[in-house]
């Protein structure tokens, strides 16, 4: 049987440059990390570059993606979580192409590693930290202390909410990662039944059958899964950014 | 089918790696955080410099492109309503004219024709006294010549009957006195 591992493997391409004694080399990770922001570049640029009035497909898509992006921002964060917006924009579509890119046979997904996640993650968590104690100063710890609950529980309360805003980074990478990983894994185990019992004749013909329809309907709940984990992504994102404009409530 | 021995194949470079599993394996993530830092900069440009600012100034173009429709297709159908109260104003007004007009000359005529039937009366009436006066005339001295003749006749018969004539005065005082009756 394939070792469903293996697509995960970070293979080296093009040798590029040498640092010291580190090489630098284009690898299959980084080429779809680029495939990734070529994609966003062709949709959000190359469609919209007619500037269309009365858009046609391909610049409604782009619309439909800016507008999906920037109604998510307002209804969890308000209009001021627009200067957000690039940052938001960029990971959405960031995580939605590397996604829906990993879905096609021989890719590499580059969400299913953690350090990428995890990186994506932090980012927003240093983000939300920054610029809390950046515009709110102190006022920004408020996040912590919630209104409305008695002094006595008021320090375990507090205690928990620190503890459930340092875990958000974890939670925030893993679910991306483990949801990415996961489906792979679960396709590479059920297409390798299918070339398994394709071997074993005309009965084993009829048998592969069976995980055959099954890789196909997992690739079509994978495609959801690629866009629905880039929108959950993206909307954590967004309320954990609405607690460094609104750090009161 | 080449599927085994792919697997195979495909087996070896994965131990050849060591083995373990590959998001684990700390040795990679030195290239893919300098990958992701350079590629996810990139986005971040293009987006914040380039893409957001073209379709929000896309979107923006077409709002008020649609709200300047919108305004002038209000002006328009104002000035249509004018238009159209306009009209009805002149077209309530020339009937308003029209009707004064026909009752003016409806009274007019009337007055007219009164005016003109009083004077065929009053013409009428005059010619009718006139005639009466005439048939009047016409009948004393119908009824004078009447008398003379009576009394002439009166006169003739009784010379006939008595053989003498009675005077003229008794004749006539005879006649009147028949005539009274």
């Amino acid at each position: 049987m394939a070792d469903p591992i293996h697509q995960f493997e970070i293979v080296n391409l093009v040798p590029l440059a040498k640092i010291g004694s580190t090489e630098l080399h284009l690898t299959n990770s980084a080429l779809f990390m680029i495939v990734a922001v070529a994609i966003t570049g062709v949709l959000m640029l190359g469609t919209t570059a007619g500037r269309q009035l009365v858009p046609g497909r391909l610049q409604s898509m782009a619309e439909v993606t800016y507008e999906f992006v920037a109604d998510m921002i307002r209804s969890t964060a308000g209009e001021q979580g627009m200067r957000f917006f690039p940052l938001v924009f960029s990971l959405f579509t960031f995580i939605l192409f590397a996604n829906l890119i990993g879905i096609v046979p021989y890719t590499f997904t580059v969400t299913s590693h953690i350090v990428v996640t995890a990186s994506l993650a932090l980012l927003v968590f240093l983000t939300v930290i920054v610029y809390g104690l950046y515009s709110h100063g102190l006022g920004f710890f408020r996040l912590f202390v919630p209104h409305g609950i008695p002094g006595y529980i008021l320090p375990f309360v507090v205690l928990i909410e620190i503890v459930s805003f340092l875990s958000r980074p974890i939670s925030h990478s893993v679910r991306l990662f483990a949801n990415m990983l996961a489906g792979h894994i679960t396709l590479k185990v059920f297409a390798s039944f299918v070339a398994g019992l394709g071997t074993l004749g005309a009965v084993g013909w009829a048998g592969a059958s069976l995980p055959l329809i099954m890789v196909v309907a997992i690739t079509a709940l994978e495609i959801l899964v690629a866009f629905l984990q880039a929108y959950v992504f993206t909307l954590l994102t967004c309320i954990y950014l609405n607690d460094a404009l609104h750090p009161g409530h | 089918m080449a599927q085994p021995t792919q697997a195979t194949t495909e087996h070896a470079p994965a131990s050849g790696h060591g083995g373990g599993f590959p998001p684990f394996k700390a040795e990679t993530y030195g290239s893919q955080l300098i990958w992701l830092g350079l590629c996810f900069v990139v986005l971040y440009v293009m987006v914040a410099k380039l893409a957001l600012p073209r379709m929000a100034s896309i979107l923006a173009d077409r709002r008020a492109r649609i709200d300047g429709d919108l305004a002038e297709a209000v002006r328009l159908k104002g000035e249509a309503d004018a238009a159209v109260a306009t009209y009805e104003k002149a077209l309530a007004d020339a009937r308003n004219r029209a009707h004064t007009i026909a009752s003016e000359t409806r009274e007019r005529l009337a007055r007219e024709s009164e005016a003109h039937r009083k004077s065929v009366e009053a013409d009428l009436a005059r010619q009718l006294t006139e005639a009466e006066k005439t048939i009047a005339a016409g009948k004393t001295a119908a009824m004078t010549n009447v008398r003379g003749i009576a009394v002439d006749a009166a006169g003739a018969i009784v010379a006939q009957l008595v053989g003498k004539a009675p005077s003229q005065a008794a004749a006539a005082a005879a006649v009147d006195h028949v005539l009274k009756r």
